[in-house]
């Protein structure tokens, strides 16, 4: 069986849009919600986050939907049930996103088997180092799981390089020095980033994420690397929303067209 | 050495660098550096030159008559309470400062749970011209309001951070995202040792003055450096790293680390993590942490601002996981009471972190041959408000 990350990724003749929130946010049963009105919307991806209490490298928006979701109930077990659940209604591919201490709770070698049984098919761990992830590799491998890794602006060309090795599906490329949150547009330096990134033709394709929340970043985003993430304003737009559905495709729309 | 820190960053089972890719290029940088520019001549000239004529080291070890003859043993105070700004966090700050001019840094940012380390920081900020941002949780802004003004007064820019429950763990996040936003002009001077590798080794190394005098000192005193016992207390664990630094190859000489109990290790209100704690990731490295099943950090209490934090340095979960020190805890009540007895016995008002150690001698085993050493981190004059509430003196 093929990887649905890869496979999306080498099929797909448009950029891709892969949008992320917080699993158990604004209620702790919208995760499944959200995924299958995103894939109605025309999201090609999907990453969920799994909440922790101290989400250091997030800005405000995704720290209180963070706080919310654990307010809520929210826990890595409960997530993997509605995750299996919601895998049988939605055919796009579902990632897990979080921050490493929850995963360890868990345990490493349970959460990558419980995760792949459940139907994830890839994983970003911010916080986890790649020389601890050797360790796993074999395992994630055999399950069929892509693991994506960070790369930032500041990544040297060598380091890029060897997390693009380790790295399966995609590289995350983070847009610029910063926690996650909305803004409004790419500088010259950030541009230069994406050419860089693309000049040195790396062996996965890369997604651009943070600070994504518009047409013209979504775009420029778009033009770089293979898709782009958004994460802050979409949870923006459902924290604020009455109506999920309806606030979910007028979010899609607002970000592929333009005005 | 079984205790020192190994290539990859790790204190046994513990340390590491757990940080997202944003904070990868500063870490190494600075973990290529540290040992070397702490290795130059000039290096150590400039620290030492300042630790003496700025900060006031050596800090004297005091024979505490009166307190010897209460637990029948000789006991000593090692006073860092008399350090410049009033504890032994700003050997630490001294250290990072030079460091960070070395690496070309512009700004410093710092964290402080009760201000001590926000001072000190903001302190040498002040001494060496550089620009200076503390995150200090709001709610402990509320009750730790002369030392906020201390760090205005001194020209800092004191920033409330108001997520979670805005205390010493929500600052540290608040700066590491401030950092994570600000990557290349700006120093986070870490105040305890915990963080990411180099940071718990790193200050280990600029506490260590603290020991090294000990044992030159007590040579001096008694004729042979080592003591029976050295007993410091533990919240993130920098004064106690000092302190038991070049005592921990000594193995006859015991080390006891005195956690905060807070209301008592099982009343849920407690700061205590060897006793409570689970291996888990925090602020970037592995260590034992106040948690709950689902890996979810639990906020930590004590009536002193300066232990209520969640987890505890690698090199000293390193330490209990070996034996190497043995970790104690001192309830509120016990603390306060040792506070007022330090007061009362030798005319010394303690911190109220430092009280914990005192309250330690009462649980120790001692004979009248033992020789203890105390490690006294900081005075009490920011605690006078809690001393004056508690009200039982």
């Amino acid at each position: 069986m093929k990887n649905r990350i890869t496979e999306l990724l080498s099929k797909t003749k448009k950029p891709v849009l892969s949008v992320f929130y917080t699993a158990g946010f604004p209620n702790l049963d919208d995760t499944e919600k959200i995924a299958i009105a995103l894939e109605a919307a025309g999201a090609d991806l999907i990453e969920i986050g799994i909440p922790f209490s101290d989400p250091v490298a997030d800005g405000p928006t995704i720290q209180a939907s963070n706080k919310k979701a654990l307010d809520n109930g929210m826990s890595v077990a409960l997530l993997l049930k509605q995750v299996a659940a919601l895998r049988t209604k939605v055919k796009m591919p579902v990632i897990l996103m979080g921050y490493l201490n929850p995963v360890m709770q868990y345990g490493f070698e349970r959460f990558f088997k419980d995760a792949a049984f459940a139907g994830v098919d890839g994983l970003i761990l911010p916080d986890l180092p790649l020389d601890e992830f050797a360790q796993y590799e074999a395992l994630t491998t055999s399950l069929n799981l892509s693991v994506s890794f960070l790369i930032s602006p500041t990544t040297s060309e060598a380091r890029v390089r060897k997390i693009d090795a380790i790295s399966t599906g995609f590289v995350y490329a983070v847009s610029a020095s910063s926690t996650t949150g909305a803004k409004g547009q790419f500088t010259p330096e950030q541009i230069a980033y994406f050419n860089r990134l693309k000049s040195y033709n790396l062996k996965n394709p890369f997604l651009i994420g943070f600070g994504i929340s518009n047409y013209t970043t979504y775009s420029q985003a778009c033009a770089y690397g293979a898709g782009a993430i958004v994460g802050s304003s979409f949870i923006q737009q459902i924290s604020e929303s009455k109506n999920l559905e309806a606030a979910i495709q007028q979010f899609v729309l607002s970000l592929t067209t333009s005005k | 050495m079984r205790y020192e820190v190994d290539s990859r960053g790790y204190y046994g089972n513990f340390g590491g660098a757990y940080i997202p890719e944003m904070l990868y290029p500063n870490v190494e940088e600075l973990r290529q550096q540290y040992l070397e520019i702490i290795q130059q001549p000039a290096f150590q000239k400039e620290f030492q030159d300042l630790l003496r004529q700025y900060v006031g080291r050596p800090t004297p070890l005091y024979y505490a008559a009166r307190l010897s003859e209460k637990y029948m043993a000789n006991v000593y105070l090692k006073r860092e309470d008399l350090c410049h700004t009033g504890a032994h966090k700003i050997n630490n700050t001294i250290g990072q400062i030079l460091l960070a001019k070395r690496l070309g840094k512009q700004k410093i940012i710092a964290e402080t749970g009760a201000g001590q380390h926000g001072v000190a920081t903001a302190t040498v900020c002040a001494l060496m011209g550089m620009e200076c941002m503390v995150y200090m949780g709001k709610l402990d802004m509320e009750r730790q309001r002369p030392n906020v003004e201390r760090m205005r007064i001194l020209g800092t820019q004191v920033v409330p951070a108001v997520s979670g429950n805005m205390t010493l763990k929500d600052a540290t996040n608040e700066a590491m995202r401030h950092w994570i936003n600000h990557p290349t002009d700006t120093h986070y001077i870490i105040g305890s040792v915990v963080g990411p590798h180099p940071y718990p080794h790193m200050v280990t190394l600029f506490q260590s003055i603290i020991s090294e005098e000990i044992k030159k000192q007590l040579l001096a005193e008694i004729g042979q450096p080592n003591p029976d016992y050295v007993v410091a207390c533990v919240g993130g664990g920098s004064n106690a790293a000092g302190a038991f630094y070049h005592y921990l190859n000594e193995e006859h000489v015991n080390l006891v680390g005195v956690e905060a109990a807070g209301l008592g290790i099982d009343s849920g209100e407690s700061a205590a993590t060897t006793a409570l704690g689970k291996p888990g990731v925090l602020h970037g490295s592995k260590t034992l942490l106040m948690q709950t099943t689902d890996g979810q950090v639990i906020e930590p209490y004590s009536i002193s601002a300066g232990l209520d934090y969640p987890g505890i340095g690698p090199l000293h979960a390193h330490l209990f996981e070996t034996g190497r020190v043995q970790f104690v805890s001192a309830t509120d009540d016990e603390a306060m009471h040792a506070g007022i007895e330090l007061a009362r016995t030798e005319g010394i008002i303690p911190a109220i972190e430092s009280a914990h150690a005192i309250a330690a001698l009462s649980k120790l085993e001692l004979t009248t041959e033992d020789v203890v050493v105390v490690n006294l981190s900081g005075r009490g004059d920011k605690d006078l408000e809690t001393y004056i509430h508690w009200g039982k003196y």
